[in-house]
């Protein structure tokens, strides 16, 4: 099996093949999915739980949660691999859940290892359009053309197991598109790959859809990977949807504790509640965005790098520790109260404050994110 | 909503009928399986149960006060016992080794763990009759020693299997960083997680001295399978009666430790028991 | 482990040939303690199964009454009734390996697909385990029993009119004793294929499936060819155990049919012409070549097959 270093060296060509091949055959005109109400239950666990979702033509939705929270369930009721219990899938307004999964028309690329072993890349690229009864010099001329696509070209001979980890998925993400389908599916695509094979991976995916214009559906738990590449996100957990927005939405007003605390990192700190709309928190009053509970004990939810840090002598905290994360640093503190908290600072200021520094964490009259407390 | 959800709903639980055939659910268990088990059935269980009207149900309570029975028993039990014990001494520890450091020769040492099921035992015998000394050839212990040779094959798929299923080399890693010793090791913390593998190989190899006739009769020792057929010179009806009990006590034995190796595996988390073969642990993602 | 020693040595010094030497000798050194670990194994395999094997091998070819080397034996093994033997023995194995074979994978793969826990599952293993090992004059009573000229299942036949006896079937030809055969080959069948089905990866059903291949497709584009050395070779395993058995054969035919293993068994029991005495090992060698050839044939199909399961 070729080393994961073919597919580094590779990247230039690659990202190259997507950008200056010649424009691909436009996919048909975007197709828009429609999730209602889904529900599936195994056993005691229900592992979608009246989950609904719009898919706009051409969008790339990312599903995103932790395992078990029903996003791989939703994905594969749509490919047609399980059935719902109740609720139903519409791709263009048409209900599709008594069509078998052969003829829905979807491409889907697996977690891995799904490439048949005794074909080689480009009959497997082609294996779609051979369902199709395409001719055979139709399915060697298409598989080709979506090889280069990817940047595989010189592969097409090759069997999967002389590939490399990304250079299946690469191939996967072929003949998936070779059909040209209207709606592509990704399961997991990238989990299995490298570090670093997973950030090309992830650029060429995105590239390529954006060129197609093929309406995505992507399951992740990497929310990196979900951030990067999503025009909007579905946070999933316990089998519903918590929130669905575009990243930038999803990491500055989460919808709930849980949805902040699973993107990004978020800070808990102690506050208390003022009638009006404010809570104090760190000794000042701020605003509190809307949803927040009326009464009873909470915690304020603020972002590392919405705080603000500076050495003072009298400050209501300490320095317990820094990891320098290359132009910020992080820097955790110890507030009165045995409450520790992590705030991003440029590294030149960090610098200073060593472990044991007193300092002043202060926070920004904002509006911010309030959930009831912890016990 | 609701009216078309149940509809549909309804019409999936269904499955094939209406003109579907290419989306037959895979979930439900299709004709041609059951069709299938049940000619293995018919097979299998119809002479079992021919025999048994011929030989009478009452041949079964006689046939343990016949002479001769019990010795034949007694000596297969012994057999059994030697073999086993020699099979796991030497193919567990033989087996843990090529894993763990030579894993080139794993290919190899299935390849001629294989040969004893395509070498005709009864080739065998003659050679074995042939080299060996006069003193071991007098005891049945040779014997013995040569279905440790034959029940190999067996023994050691199933060791194999429940080898590939533990990450060997992590465990033992674990466990010699924290200052055990190889023979530690292997006891306290492989073999424990090779129970069941352990055990259906021992269940093989009982199965295997209890069906043996050629070596032994070859050989001229009346083990149980032997005096079986020189019962039936005498009274057809107790020798079917006898192999048969030798069956099902096997196949209750086998049974039995599917069950016990079952409900332990559960409740050390390791989920499903497999004799014979590797569990793939292949899941259809998160 | 791997060995990260390197060492920059200027060439043609006088460093070089003495470093090179330590070098070799202790990567040997190390390699011959690594496979001191399967000292006791092959001790014993030597002992009991490559000893008696040469033993076989020299008195195939030894004059029995002077000693010398001679090939009559392999000669008279090699004509007449025992060349009946091997090619009826041949014939019998191919059936009883090749119908058991596809009958086997096929049970196989009805209960592979069944759930892991289900009891189904497990009472056909279970059984497969034990059938396979059943054989002998048990097994022949079975069936004469069953399909015996006066016996049970010969009679229902009877009564709905269809006479097998008249139709030129018995038990006792190599067909019936085929028949008998499937009672242990199916059960090894199953257990020797399970692997292999398990071996092939839900994913590809699934990715066949959405790519628009019905059930038929999938198994002739992927499934098949990709279980098709696992299948043959397993069936050439079969075709091995076909050929070695004995007691079954001799419970039914009672040397009435020439095959060659019941022909080896009768040298030990000393029916044998003077001067013929070695002709079994001949025989038995004979028989040992054919299985040899016929075990590398499958051990290169369990390699391609392994590159494709993994």
């Amino acid at each position: 099996m070729a080393t994961n270093a073919a597919d580094a060296a590779t990247n230039d060509s690659g990202v190259a093949g997507i950008a200056g091949a010649a424009p691909a055959r436009a996919a048909r005109a975007g197709t828009s999915v429609s999730l209602r109400n889904l529900t599936r239950v195994f056993g005691k666990t229900r592992a979608l739980d009246g989950m609904s979702l719009e898919i706009a033509p051409g969008e790339l939705v990312a599903l995103l949660g932790p395992s078990g929270c029903g996003k791989t369930t939703a994905l594969r009721i749509v490919a047609g691999f399980e059935t719902a219990d109740h609720g139903e899938v519409l791709i263009e307004g048409k209900d599709v859940s008594p069509v078998p999964a052969a003829k829905r028309d979807m491409g889907m690329v697996f977690q891995s290892y799904s490439l048949f072993p005794n074909m080689n890349a480009l009959d497997n690229v082609g294996f779609g359009l051979r369902m199709r009864r395409a001719s055979g010099t139709r399915r060697r001329q298409r598989a080709g053309e979506l090889l280069e696509m990817v940047g595989l070209s010189a592969q097409a001979k090759q069997f999967p197991h002389q590939l490399s980890g990304g250079q299946q998925q690469r191939v996967a993400l072929a003949r998936a598109l070779a059909i040209e389908p209207r709606v592509l599916l990704l399961d997991e695509p990238l989990s299995a790959l490298d570090a670093k094979v997973r950030l090309q991976l992830r650029e060429q995916i995105r590239n390529l859809q954006q060129r197609l214009g093929t309406t995505t559906l992507f399951v992740t738990h990497d929310q990196e990977e979900a951030l990067s590449m999503a025009d909007r996100v579905g946070v999933m957990k316990n089998g519903k949807l918590e929130q669905i927005a575009a990243p930038s939405e999803l990491y500055a007003k989460p919808a709930t504790a849980f949805v902040a605390e699973f993107v990004g990192t978020m800070n808990r700190l102690p506050g208390d509640l003022n009638g009006g709309g404010t809570v104090t928190v760190l000794g000042t009053a701020v605003p509190v965005q809307d949803g927040a509970p009326e009464s009873g004990p909470v915690d304020v939810l603020v972002r590392p790098e919405g705080l603000t840090l500076a050495p003072a002598p009298n400050g209501n905290g300490i320095v317990s520790n820094r990891t320098f994360l290359g132009a910020s640093t992080r820097v955790t503190v110890l507030i009165s109260g045995d409450t520790e908290i992590q705030v991003d600072v440029a590294s030149t200021a960090a610098a200073a404050m060593v472990p044991g520094t007193a300092v002043q964490v202060a926070l920004p009259p904002t509006p911010v994110l309030v959930a009831p407390r912890n016990t | 909503m609701a009216p078309i959800s149940a509809l549909a709903v309804g019409r999936r639980k269904h499955g094939a009928g209406g003109g579907e055939s290419a989306g037959r659910r895979r979930t439900s268990f299709p004709v041609w399986r059951w069709v299938i088990l049940l000619i293995a059935g018919v097979y299998f269980l119809l002479p079992l149960y021919a025999a048994l009207r011929f030989a009478g149900i009452h041949a079964f309570g006689t046939v343990f006060v016949q002479p001769g029975f019990w010795p034949a028993l007694w000596l297969s039990a012994r057999l059994a016992i030697i073999t086993t014990a020699i099979t796991l001494a030497l193919m567990v520890p033989t087996a843990v080794y090529v894993h763990l450091r030579l894993p080139g020769l794993r290919r190899l040492l299935e390849g001629i763990t294989i040969l004893p099921i395509v070498i005709p035992p009864v080739v065998l015998i003659v050679g074995v009759l042939q080299v060996s000394p006069g003193a071991l050839k007098a005891s049945p212990w040779l014997l013995g020693l040569e279905y440790v040779i034959l029940g190999m094959p067996f023994a050691y798929r199933a060791i194999d299997a429940g080898l590939r299923s533990l990450d060997l080399k992590t465990l033992t890693e674990a466990s010699s960083s924290l200052g055990a010793g190889w023979l530690t090791t292997l006891w306290r913390v492989l073999l424990p997680n090779l129970r069941t593998a352990l055990l259906s190989a021992t269940v093989l190899i009982v199965a295997l001295v209890f069906g043996e006739f050629t070596m032994a009769s070859l050989d001229l020792f009346v083990t149980f399978p032997v005096w079986i057929v020189l019962f039936d010179q005498l009274n057809a009806n107790m020798s079917v009666a006898a192999s048969i009990f030798a069956l099902v006590v096997v196949w209750l034995l086998l049974m039995l430790i599917v069950v016990v190796g079952t409900r332990q595996a559960r409740r050390t988390g390791g989920g499903q028991v497999n004799l014979f073969t590797a569990a793939r642990t292949d899941t259809k993602g998160n | 482990m791997a060995r990260t020693d390197t060492v920059d040595v200027a060439p043609g010094s006088l460093a070089d040939p003495g470093v090179t030497r330590v070098r070799t000798v202790r990567t040997v050194g190390r390699g011959i303690t690594r496979l001191a670990g399967i000292v006791p194994f092959t001790v014993y395999i030597s002992l009991g199964l490559l000893i008696p094997m040469i033993a076989i091998a020299v008195g195939a070819f030894k004059n029995p009454n002077t000693g010398a080397f001679t090939f009559s034996n392999v000669d008279i093994a090699t004509h007449g009734v025992y060349l009946t033997g091997i090619r009826q023995s041949v014939i019998l194995s191919v059936l009883a390996s090749v119908i058991p074979g596809i009958f086997g994978a096929l049970i196989a793969y009805a209960i592979f697909t069944a759930k892991r826990a289900s009891l189904l599952r497990q009472v056909v293993i279970t059984a497969s385990g034990v059938f396979a090992n059943f054989g002998g004059v048990p097994l022949a009573f079975l069936f004469i029993a069953s399909f015996g000229s006066s016996a049970l299942v010969t009679g229902w036949l009877n009564d709905i009119g269809l006479n097998i006896y008249n139709d030129g079937f018995s038990l006792y030809t190599l067909s019936g004793v085929a028949l008998v055969y499937m009672y242990f080959q199916v059960p090894l069948m199953v257990l020797v294929i399970l692997p292999a089905l398990e071996g092939l990866r839900p994913a590809w059903r699934e990715a066949a499936e959405n790519l628009g291949a019905r059930t038929w497709q999938y198994w002739r584009y992927v499934g098949g060819p990709v279980l098709m050395p696992s299948f043959l070779g397993c069936v050439l395993l079969l075709f091995g155990s076909a050929l070695s058995a004995y007691a079954t054969a001799e419970a039914l035919t009672a040397g009435t049919i020439p095959l060659t293993s019941i022909q080896i068994a009768s040298f030990l029991n000393g029916n044998v012409i003077a001067g013929q005495e070695n002709v079994g090992k001949a025989l038995g060698l004979g028989m040992v070549i054919i299985i040899a050839i016929v075990m590398v044939f499958y051990v290169l199909l369990q390699r391609r097959a392994a590159k494709w399961l993994r």
